[in-house]
């Protein structure tokens, strides 16, 4: 019934679409409670210790940022949130990361639950080579709902928030390959809201699209904060600090300030941070 | 001016050194395509007289004019389905295991150096293996059952590494995609994973298919007869259960084999029969070969990343 319930606000929201391309405003929050909370994560890639004492609280509808070089940290941080480097052979987790107050890395944590409450949207669109509803169904079609009229509703309802709706209403069962780049991004997103998570992790999910395809997407952020918490990993420090607002700065492994996205833009607490903020290194 | 020309006479000769190597290359490319063609031209003059209805429809015979190949190529199919029903769903069964889902450690690296090397092991050697453990242990005989097993144990590197291959040749992208919703890995591969290498698979299993149907020395080892005059049962039947597997345990000939016993007798005519056979024999393997292509193309063109 949860699921009715979800769909009943994502139908009430849904009116909340509106393209005026008014860019964000960077808003000065007043902490509102952890959904996440990392503390003391230590990360090890066999022997290479890729993640060294990350604390941080991630706050519930709220867009936070993790900016830094490559190779810092932030997308094996992304990763950890919701299990995926489990894939990984040979890695090795200490710490703690709570959702709601559960550690996700405890024994009797169900890794597939888990991946249902924190959805990801990867750096390279991967829509299934499948019909563009099956695509957005398929999350829903493993817990076994087959119900047509169920899915369909679920079709449009989430394409419509991933702002795709209008573009893809009459070709719903054409192959999702043949959409542009970010078409099919925004097809992942709405894969991703169909199975209804509480927090969604994007890597670098515009990384690899044009600016108007990006444009695009970044105002999805700005509306599905409202009803999702998301973290977002990115090398674009402007979109940073367009769509976010906090941000965590990662440089080898470390956090070395997080904070309000406005305050860590404008008045960063460290030099280092100002210095890759500026231009001067990364 | 002295190096300008230098230049020019470097450059005529390299040229002349990248057309010898087109002229080699197409060479070496027309001895295989020649002497295919040639093979195929030999048997075909020697054979085609022999390829009437009766040779089809009859029973090898003294008479070399009224033998045929009807038991070889039942036979042939009966065994091919065995082969088949065995070695698909064991080789893609030990490939989706080993790609998805085998830790990467010393044992199974130790598992696939193995099953290279069994894909090189002489198929006479498979025969005697063969004879040991279904003739001999599990008292199968010489049957349909005992050649079909054979040559599905002498495939099955060939569609375990045609079925990893393949599976390979999905992104890992597919699979996070999928996980990512939460979806179990068995889910991952039963939905993306396997649909998407279907045409690979199934192109794997006709090349190793088509590689078992010109078996000869392993089926010859297990006691294949040379002369067949009757049908094995038939697998339907008019009374409950109405399905025979008798078939299974019946004596058998394959074409190859039928092929060897006439080359190996005296009379010319009898030669003529074989070249016809291998005809036959060819025609399948091409055909089996051509609907891989088909299949390969099928999928190629379905599966858009």
């Amino acid at each position: 019934m949860a699921l009715q319930e979800g769909f009943a606000t994502l139908k009430r929201e849904m009116p909340v679409m509106k393209r005026d391309g008014a860019m964000p405003k960077i808003s000065v929050t007043e902490t509102s409670s952890p959904i996440i909370q990392i503390k003391d994560l230590d990360f090890y890639y066999g022997s290479k210790h890729a993640l060294k004492s990350i604390t941080v609280d991630i706050s519930e509808k709220k867009a936070t940022a993790f900016i830094g070089p490559s190779g810092c940290g932030k997308t094996t941080l992304l990763r950890c949130l919701n299990r995926m480097n489990d894939l990984i052979p040979d890695v090795r987790v200490t710490g703690s990361i709570t959702l709601e107050g559960r550690d996700i890395y405890e024994s009797s944590m169900d890794v597939i639950q888990l991946r249902r409450r924190v959805g990801m949207i990867f750096q390279k669109w991967n829509p299934f080579p499948k019909s563009i509803y099956e695509n957005v169904v398929y999350g829903l079609r493993i817990i076994g709902i087959s119900d047509r009229q169920h899915l369909d509703a679920v079709v449009e309802s989430t394409l419509r928030r991933a702002a795709l709706w209008d573009e893809v209403k009459d070709t719903l069962h054409k192959s999702a390959a043949e959409l542009s780049g970010g078409q099919q991004q925004r097809l992942c997103i709405a894969r991703a809201l169909a199975v209804e998570p509480e927090v969604l992790l994007m890597d670098e999910p515009c990384s690899a699209l044009d600016p108007i395809s990006t444009a695009k997407i970044e105002e999805l952020i700005h509306e599905l904060k409202d009803a999702f918490t998301i973290v977002i990993v990115t090398h674009n420090m402007q979109q940073a600090a367009r769509v976010s607002d906090r941000t965590a700065f990662f440089y080898l492994g470390q956090i070395i300030e997080y904070g309000e996205t406005g305050k860590l833009f404008t008045n960063p607490d460290k030099q280092q941070t100002e210095d890759y903020i500026t231009g001067r290194f990364g | 001016m002295r190096q300008g020309m230098n230049l020019q006479g470097r450059i005529a000769r390299n040229k002349t050194v990248d057309r010898l190597f087109v002229l080699f290359g197409l060479l070496a490319t027309f001895v295989g395509l020649l002497t295919l063609a040639a093979l195929i031209a030999d048997l075909a003059i020697d054979g085609t007289t022999r390829l009437t209805w009766e040779f089809f429809t009859s029973f090898p015979s003294r008479f070399a004019s009224r033998a045929g190949i009807l038991s070889a190529w039942v036979g042939t199919i009966l065994v091919m389905i065995v082969t088949a029903f065995t070695a698909v769903p064991l080789g893609v069964a030990a490939g989706i295991y080993l790609e998805e889902y085998a830790p990467k450690n010393w044992l199974t690296a130790i598992i696939e150096i193995n099953i290279a090397n069994l894909a090189g092991v002489p198929s006479i050697v498979y025969g005697l293996m063969a004879l040991g453990l279904f003739v001999y242990q599990l008292r199968l005989g010489h049957s349909i059952l005992t050649a079909g097993l054979t040559l599905a144990l002498l495939i099955l590197p060939i569609v375990i590494v045609a079925t990893r291959e393949a599976i390979r040749a999905v992104p890992g992208t597919i699979r996070e995609a999928a996980l990512a919703l939460g979806a179990t890995k068995w889910q991952t591969v039963k939905d993306h994973v396997v649909p998407y290498s279907t045409g690979g698979i199934l192109t794997g299993v006709i090349i190793a298919l088509s590689r078992a149907i010109g078996e000869t020395a392993p089926l010859i080892t297990i006691g294949a007869l040379t002369f067949i005059a009757f049908l094995p049962g038939a697998p339907i039947k008019a009374e409950f259960p109405f399905i025979s597997l008798e078939w299974l345990m019946s004596p058998f000939t394959v074409m190859p084999i039928q092929m060897f016993n006439w080359i190996s007798r005296p009379q010319e005519e009898f030669h003529l029969n074989a070249a016809a056979t291998g005809l036959v024999l060819m025609f399948m393997t091409l055909m089996m070969n051509a609907v891989a292509i088909y299949l390969r193309y099928r999928f190629r063109k379905r599966i858009k990343w």
